[in-house]
Order: C-alpha cells, then structure tokens, then sequence
C-alpha cells in the first residue's frame, strides 16, 4: 500500500519534471509572437469591405452594370444601389443637340441597337454595419465589377461612419492617383 | 397558496420551478450565463450540498439566432454564411452539411478535386477545432500555458486557411457543386509543413499535458458517462467514442470520399473525462493522415461544377444528410416545396445531444468535477441555441 502510493507519487513528481523540461527548451526558443502594429505578416488575402473595381478607360467609373444580382444575392441586405435609366444614344447628327432622355428614348429605340442601353451607375451604398463578409456578392457579379479592399484600420464611434458610398470612393481614389 | 409562494419566492422562471426540494440545508446556485468555464452563455442551475452537486439542470436559449427559420426566408446561397455560424469553431463541416443536402437533393455530382478539397479543409478546421478545445478545457482545469501552445499550432492553420477561404474563423468556403476557389501550391506547401510540425507535437502536448500527474487526478474517472446513458441522450462525436463505441460518421456512413481514406476510429472504454481528452487528441493525428493521403492524390480538374446552379430551385422533397463535426453528428433535415427557398430546415446539433446527459453525470460530483465533465463534453454555445 505505501509502496504503491510512493511510487504513484514519484512518477507522478517525474511527470511534472517532464513538463517543467518542455516549458524549458520553449523558454530558449526563438519568440513566436509579432509585435503586431509595428510588423504585420498575414494580411495578403485579407478580405476587407467589398469596394467597386475601375473600368479600363475610366478609372473613375466602375465596371458596374447595375444589373442588382449582388443586391439580390446579400444575405444581410446591405447594399443598395441607384443607376440611371438607360440612356440611348442617338444618332451622331442628333449628338449636337441633346434632349431629354424621356424625348430620345423613343426615336432610339428605333435607330440605335439594344446593346447601347446601358443603364449608368449613380450611388453604390455599403452598409458595412450589417455585412457578414460572405463575398457572395463578389461572386455573383457578372461584370467582375466587385472585389475586396485591404481595408483593415476600420473603427469609428458612430454607426454612419461604416455606410460607404463606395462610388465617391472610387473617384476620390482616381483623383488621387492622379495627382 | 401556489400563487403566494411564488411572489415571495426570489429569482426567475427557471430558478422558481428548481426550487421545491424538501431538504432546506442546500443552496441554489446559478453558473453561467457569464462564466467562463461555461464557454458562451450557458447557465446552468445547482442544488448544492457544500462543494457538491445535488441536482444540474441546463438552462439554454441565451443565443438562439432562429438559424431554422431564417433559412426558411432566405434563399439557398443566401443561407451559405450561417451554418458555419453556428459552431463557430469547426464551420466547415456545417457548410458541407448544408451543402451537401442541397446537392443530394438536386443529384449534382461534385468534380473529384473539390471532394478532395473539401476533406482537406474540413479536417484542417477539425483539428483547429480540437487545438482549441485542448487549450480550453486546460484552461478551465487551471493550467494557462498549454493553451499559447495551441494558439501556436491553429494561427498557423489559419493563416493556411485564410489564403484560399478568405476569413480566419466563420469559414463560408462550400458552394453548391464545388468551393469558392481552388487551393494553389502554397496551400499545398504549407499544409504538409503543418501537418509535420504537429506530428512532431504531439510528443510535446503528451509530455506537458497528457502525462501530468496533476490532469490525471482531475481527468481520471472522474464524469463517468456509461454507454447506456450516452444513447439514451444520443451522444456522438467523441463524447461517444469516450465511451468506448467507435462511432463516426465518416465510417458508418461514409460520405464523400472518406471511404477512400486509411484511418482509425480512436475509442477508449474508460467512460471518464480522461477517455473523451484522449480521444480528441488521436483524433488530431487520425486528422492529419487523412489530409496527407488526400494531398498525396488530389487530383486535377475543376473546383467547382461548370454548371453548378447559382440560384438552385431543388424539386419538391425532403432529404437528410450528416457529417462527423468536430463535436458529432451534425445533422440537416431539408424539406423542399420547389421553392427558392427552404419550406423548413431542421438542424441537429451534437453539442444539444451532449449537453443533456450533463444533469445526470454531474450528480453527486464537486463544482469543481462538474467544470471538468462540462469542458470535457466541448461545448459550443452558439451551436446548441441556434
């Protein structure tokens, strides 16, 4: 019985030995950790808030095709979006001149080919208060029109801090490119 | 008269009704809902003798999302983000799970190098998943180093899963016929130099923790679950296999390709605490060879099915599909109309299942056992609210 019970504890002290050895050879190995705001190392593939991609021509217009498959798709309803009514273009002559929408809508739909109806982008709004990050909306989008930001400094201390309009955005990052 | 009592009487819905007892030298004591052994906001309700427990009684609720029901008013890609929000901690198998119900009813065939995929993720976010149970229960029995160690191991895993899934935590990576992106050699790269490391590290985690005289005496037969009471409350995953049945999904029925996998099913027939730790522990291992032998075959192809469904209508019917989750089987009831959207879609969490049993082990154990028993089951509380 005390046999038993001496050696249960002696093995039991040489458990503790054993650990102690572990925490020792950790105590010499090289540090693991980063000092975080003064070395970052894991932000590539960062997912941020969603922001609109330039189009080719004009790096202050989106790709956008307001086509709403993202609107549609979110899940927490988050983003909504306005674009103007197809503008046709009329024939080169009537260029001059231009009337109203409502009044060329009607001759181009006889003259000009449906391709040209494009319907224009005019606000792009996030609210990021109620994104989930799934990027569904980036994978629905036709036109690859959406993509990630590497936004990660995000805080505020009001909830409109955090609904972008993400196409002012996009213009303002044009403009400043540019100078 | 009832009436009268129950004004006087002090405390709420759940506390008035534990109550009645006709000993009057006992106490009643909430644990939880903000108790950091209790992982989440669980609470549980004691009747207590001094340190001993005479009654346990979970008290549940106090993060129910209604996740069945919002699949029944959203859309099936739109309900993609929230499986993997409620087992915040292995959220892959949640995604297959709701993924794959979809896919069985619909009778789309998934490209091989997807199935490939989804088994190597699934099993890395089960192992990140055990890591962190491991740190936890240490920490709850007292011991704070082990778990810098295990945050070690699972950043790593992370920062591997963060390339191609794109969070770190609520993975939404599983679409309908394939996943989101492919994984590169990187990925590749990384995961054989991960899966090495904590090869070596199990010998490290079996010298600091496994062995120590001090876990032993808190772990070993200590929360005893007899197999009978196990499948009396439907117990699974490890809590299960802790009792000596070695039941897992992925065996009993193999879904996907892990018929094709050379693994075991640990099981220990101690029935305690300790049995439950071991079997999370070599399941880790059984983990990382299956991702080797999947890595060593994974072949090329597509990662998503070229016509997979974007908005799937799936034909009136209903289905159920389960996966081995890193606390049991999870199960996914799916009830369609033909509509975009689910007519109902019923969860079933291992976590609730496992709980239950808890009111009738921690009778007759010390707090301090019942803390033990409790992080021994691996609780999530999202999972078990819903």
């Amino acid at each position: 019985m005390i046999v038993k019970s001496l050696s249960e504890t002696l093995s039991g002290m040489w458990s503790l030995l054993v650990g102690m050895k572990v925490t020792a050879v950790n105590f010499k190995s090289p540090q693991i950790t980063v000092h975080y705001p003064r070395q970052v190392t894991n932000l590539d593939g960062y997912r941020g808030h969603i922001e609109l991609v330039p189009s080719d021509e004009d790096p202050t217009k989106s790709k956008c095709i307001a086509c709403s498959n993202c609107v549609r798709i979110c899940p927490g309803a988050c983003i909504s979006l306005k674009a103007s009514k197809p503008k046709k273009k009329a024939a080169p002559e009537k260029t001059d001149a231009p009337s109203t929408a409502n009044e060329a809508q009607p001759e181009s739909k006889k003259e000009a080919p449906p391709k040209k109806a494009k319907p224009e982008l005019q606000s792009f709004v996030l609210d990021y208060n109620y994104c989930c990050l799934c990027g569904l909306c980036v994978e629905s989008c036709p036109s690859g029109a959406l993509r990630y930001s590497s936004d990660v400094y995000v805080a505020g201390f009001t909830r409109q801090e955090f609904v972008y309009d993400l196409l002012s955005r996009l213009q303002y990052q044009a403009q400043k490119k540019e100078q | 008269m009832n009436l009268d009592l129950r004004l006087d009487t002090k405390g709420d819905f759940y506390s008035q009704r534990f109550q009645p007892t006709e000993r009057e030298d006992t106490l009643v004591l909430n644990m939880g809902p903000q108790h950091p052994s209790t992982h989440g906001v669980l609470r549980i309700l004691l009747e207590i003798d001094g340190e001993y427990i005479l009654r346990a009684e979970p008290v549940l609720g106090y993060i129910h999302r209604m996740h069945e029901k919002m699949a029944e008013v959203m859309s099936y890609p739109q309900y993609l983000p929230n499986p993997g929000r409620t087992d915040y901690l292995h959220a892959l198998a949640w995604n297959w799970a709701h993924v794959a119900a979809v896919e069985r009813l619909m009778n789309i065939e998934v490209p091989e190098r997807a199935e490939y995929i989804r088994v190597i993720t699934c099993e890395l976010n089960r192992i990140s998943s055990h890591l962190l149970w491991w740190g936890a229960i240490l920490l709850d029995l007292g011991a704070f180093t082990p778990i810098m160690y295990a945050f070690d191991d699972r950043e790593r895993i992370q920062d591997i899963m963060q390339r191609n899934t794109g969070s770190r935590l609520t993975y939404c990576y599983y679409r309908f016929g394939g996943v989101a992106a492919d994984i590169d050699d990187k990925f590749i790269e990384d995961t054989r130099t991960e899966c090495a490391r904590l090869k070596d590290r199990a010998k490290m985690f079996k010298d600091l923790v496994t062995d120590n005289f001090i876990l032993r005496k808190r772990m070993e037969e200590i929360g005893e679950i007899p197999i009978d009471t196990c499948r009396r409350y439907g117990a699974t995953g490890p809590v299960l296999r802790g009792s000596g049945q070695p039941y897992d999904v992925r065996r009993a029925e193999p879904y996907s390709i892990y018929d094709r996998f050379d693994f075991k099913i640990p099981a220990y027939d101690t029935c305690d605490s300790m049995g439950r730790y071991l079997v999370r522990m070599d399941e880790i291992q059984e983990s990382i060879k299956i991702i080797e032998q999947a890595l060593d075959t994974l072949p090329e192809g597509d990662y998503i099915l070229p016509k997979a469904p974007k908005r799937p209508k799936p034909p009136a019917g209903d289905v159920y599909f389960a996966v081995e989750g890193a606390r049991g089987k999870i199960g996914i009831h799916l009830v369609s109309d033909g509509g975009k959207s689910p007519y109902r879609l019923k969860l079933r969490a291992p976590g609730f299942s496992n709980l239950s049993l808890f009111s009738e082990v921690a009778q007759g154990t010390l707090i301090a056992d019942a803390v033990a028993i409790l992080a021994s089951l691996d609780l999530v509380i999202p999972e078990i609210d819903r």
